[in-house]
């Protein structure tokens, strides 16, 4: 059954490479597969001899491990949220995006649920939180909400996938029982069409709220301890924010790098940078204001203890991280983005890595100084990560990497369908829709509004 | 029945005897120097150093510290897996082979007062023969806390049940309690008139630590008067 393509695809750049991945493709699986060895290496021999292979210690008991929990679920929000969110609203620039965002929500989700796994001092025993769980711990919320999170995110990914794989499946790309198997016979049928679109209507309304929650209950983790600096109301939305804003940033980043890899100017246009780095600025904003709302009403309640976990974070061992944080989550994007002419591709680029690492430092900083400041008189605690940390947290991003490659490989990034109907359809459903929310040209003066 | 602690800073002189003996009874591992400076010393009764006013006037006091065993335990409100619970007689226990090692009631516990494992516990050749056969060696990966002795309550108990009579006062000390050579820790039932903690914690002078938590410790210390 070996054919070759037959006709191109009028979508080419897009199945290109799958079709065709070329030999870099196997060079860079190489080099990430060596790391994720080695970071399996070092986890196995952190179960072995214990948690004391890190840097953790008492009383900064939660280290690295968290901070990235935290950080991954928050860039998973890029996908649901973005393309959930656009599609709901009917904005037709959001074609050639959405999947991009998801696939990025179902990866980091993945790896990013693991890591409290990798924190556990007695992973052996994980089976506990099954038959021994407490509905009333916080920890036990967000292992229901990340996993429903997970298969919401994933169906909500592979099911507009469905007349991608069948186009695959229809031009005979290998490896053939794949594309058979996940097109669940797919054959473009009116029938078939009503049905898929029912299904993501209602995975996209259904998507939206588990996201949040996910954000939120991971908030719940911290603000339900009496710790300051993290018993808080407003760490719920906060960290939903900070979500939604490091998830635009990874996209961004994502879109330019794909770009520029699959020759993808055709469909990744600027108008699409354009739109994502206006709302990423609009995240940056609304970032500033809600860190500004914690911090200053921790300041103006100047409980000492409180107090004393502020000013670690000002002026005192933090200060370099967290004013760091406020230059890569504010005022770079804020400078770079607000202005016509740095928001170009590089501009973007640099404000959304800049974003991504700032949103790491606000985990960090979450994390860690509240730890370090105990009520009690104790000495101060000083967290230093080891290799064993670095190693897991560059493991992960290597799997993240990889696991976006594998997929860029065996499926399209860009969504092949979706951008044939926009083409086909979407210019005249558009214009029958602003023609429907228009005033009307003349007033009507029928006596009755029944019709309308 | 409440137990609970009463620990007086006018007759504490910091010796830190309790802390060793604490350490004995319980089998606390003895960590290396090296892992003790990043602050991984493990120690269930801890001796907490607090300087008062700058040089050269300073002032420097220090007060043991045990679990509190709260009445409200922020610890138990967020373990996962109910390794950590308080039972029926107020004192804060930890179920060391349920324990998944999460470490959140490390990160909720506002006295910082739980150890964990970072490594596994091993003794020294010498000193293997002084473990208590009574207490359990944790395991590494877990968290681990002051129980009030509660294999001592355990022993004390099953005494007075097979000479056939209730549990009295002095029948169970704590091990700190019993090796403070000024007789500074007071150990009993809370509930109890006839106990002395009981008029103790009734005492002017009686402080608990960061009561304004709502935690309601029930190790009650008597401040110091100068």
């Amino acid at each position: 059954m070996e054919k070759a393509p037959a006709a191109p695809h009028p979508e080419y750049d897009l199945l290109r490479p799958i079709e065709n991945p070329g030999k870099s493709f196997y060079y860079i699986v190489a080099v990430l597969l060596a790391i994720i060895l080695y970071t399996g290496y070092v986890y196995i021999r952190q179960v072995y001899y214990g948690l004391g292979v890190t840097g953790m210690a008492q009383p900064v008991t939660w280290g690295f491990y968290i901070i990235n929990f935290v950080f991954f679920i928050g860039i998973s929000h890029a996908g649901t949220l973005i393309s959930a969110i656009l599609r709901l609203s009917k904005a037709e620039w959001r074609r050639p995006i959405t999947r991009m965002a998801e696939v990025i929500t179902a990866i980091v989700l993945a790896i990013g649920g693991l890591h409290p796994i990798i924190d556990l001092g007695r992973p052996d025993r994980m089976t506990h939180l099954f038959y021994n769980g407490r509905l009333q711990s916080p920890l036990l919320w967000d292992i229901v909400s990340i996993t429903a999170y997970f298969t919401a995110s994933t169906v909500y990914l592979y099911i507009p996938m469905i007349p991608d794989i069948a186009i695959l499946r229809d031009r005979g790309v290998k490896p053939r029982w794949l594309y058979e198997f996940l097109s669940w016979s797919w054959q473009g049928t009116e029938q078939q069409h009503k049905v898929l679109d029912r299904a993501m209507n209602i995975l996209m309304v259904v998507v939206i709220p588990i996201a949040v929650s996910v954000h939120t209950i991971i908030s719940y983790i911290f603000a339900m301890t009496v710790q300051p600096g993290w018993h808080s109301t407003i760490f719920g939305p906060y960290f939903v924010v900070g979500a939604i804003f490091s998830g635009i940033a990874a996209i961004l980043v994502l879109m330019i790098v794909f770009r520029k890899v699959f020759h993808l100017e055709r469909y990744l246009k600027l108008i699409h940078f354009n739109y994502l780095s206006v709302l990423l600025l609009i995240m940056s904003l609304l970032w500033f204001y809600f860190t500004f709302s914690e911090y200053l009403t921790g300041f103006y309640g100047h409980e000492p203890n409180e107090m004393r976990v502020f000013m670690y974070k000002f002026s005192g061992a933090f200060a370099p991280y967290f004013w760091t944080m406020v230059t890569c989550n504010f005022l770079l994007p804020l400078i770079l983005l607000s202005n016509r002419k740095t928001r170009t591709i590089p501009g973007i680029l640099i404000a959304s890595i800049s974003v991504i690492i700032g949103m790491w430092l606000e985990r960090l900083i979450i994390v860690v100084p509240s730890l370090a400041n105990p009520r009690l008189p104790y000495p101060t605690g000083i967290y230093i990560p080891t290799h064993t940390e670095w190693m897991l947290f560059l493991g992960g991003v290597s799997v993240f990497i990889l696991g976006y490659m594998m997929f860029a490989r065996f499926f399209p990034v860009i969504s092949v369908w979706e951008i044939q109907e926009g083409r086909h359809e979407s210019a005249k459903t558009v214009t029958e829709r602003i023609s429907s929310y228009m005033p009307d040209p003349q007033p009507r003066y029928t006596g009755s509004m029944e019709n309308e | 029945m409440k137990w609970g602690m009463v620990i007086d800073l006018q007759k504490c002189t910091g010796c830190g005897e309790c802390v060793a003996a604490c350490k004995l009874e319980n089998n606390v591992a003895i960590v290396e120097p090296k892992e003790s400076e990043m602050g991984r010393t493990m120690l269930w009764m801890d001796m907490l150093t607090v300087y008062e006013g700058e040089y050269p006037r300073l002032r420097v006091r220090q007060f043991p510290r045990p679990c509190m065993h709260c009445d409200h335990p922020p610890c138990t409100k967020v373990c996962p897996v109910r390794a950590t619970y308080k039972n029926e007689e107020g004192i804060v226990a930890q179920i060391y082979p349920q324990c998944i090692g999460c470490r959140y009631c490390m990160a909720a516990c506002p006295y910082t007062v739980k150890s964990f494992n970072w490594y596994k516990p091993e003794w020294a050749p010498g000193i293997r023969e002084t473990v208590n056969p009574d207490v359990s060696v944790r395991q590494v990966g877990v968290v681990e806390k002051c129980t009030f002795c509660v294999h001592r309550l355990q022993k004390a108990k099953e005494q007075a049940k097979s000479e056939g009579r209730n549990l009295r006062e002095g029948d169970f000390q704590t091990a700190c309690a019993e090796s403070c050579p000024a007789g500074a820790i007071v150990f009993g039932d809370l509930e109890n008139t006839g106990h002395r903690v009981n008029s103790l914690s009734r005492s002017p002078r009686a402080t608990r630590l960061l009561e304004d938590l709502g935690t309601e410790p029930k190790v009650i210390y008597l401040k110091e008067v100068d």
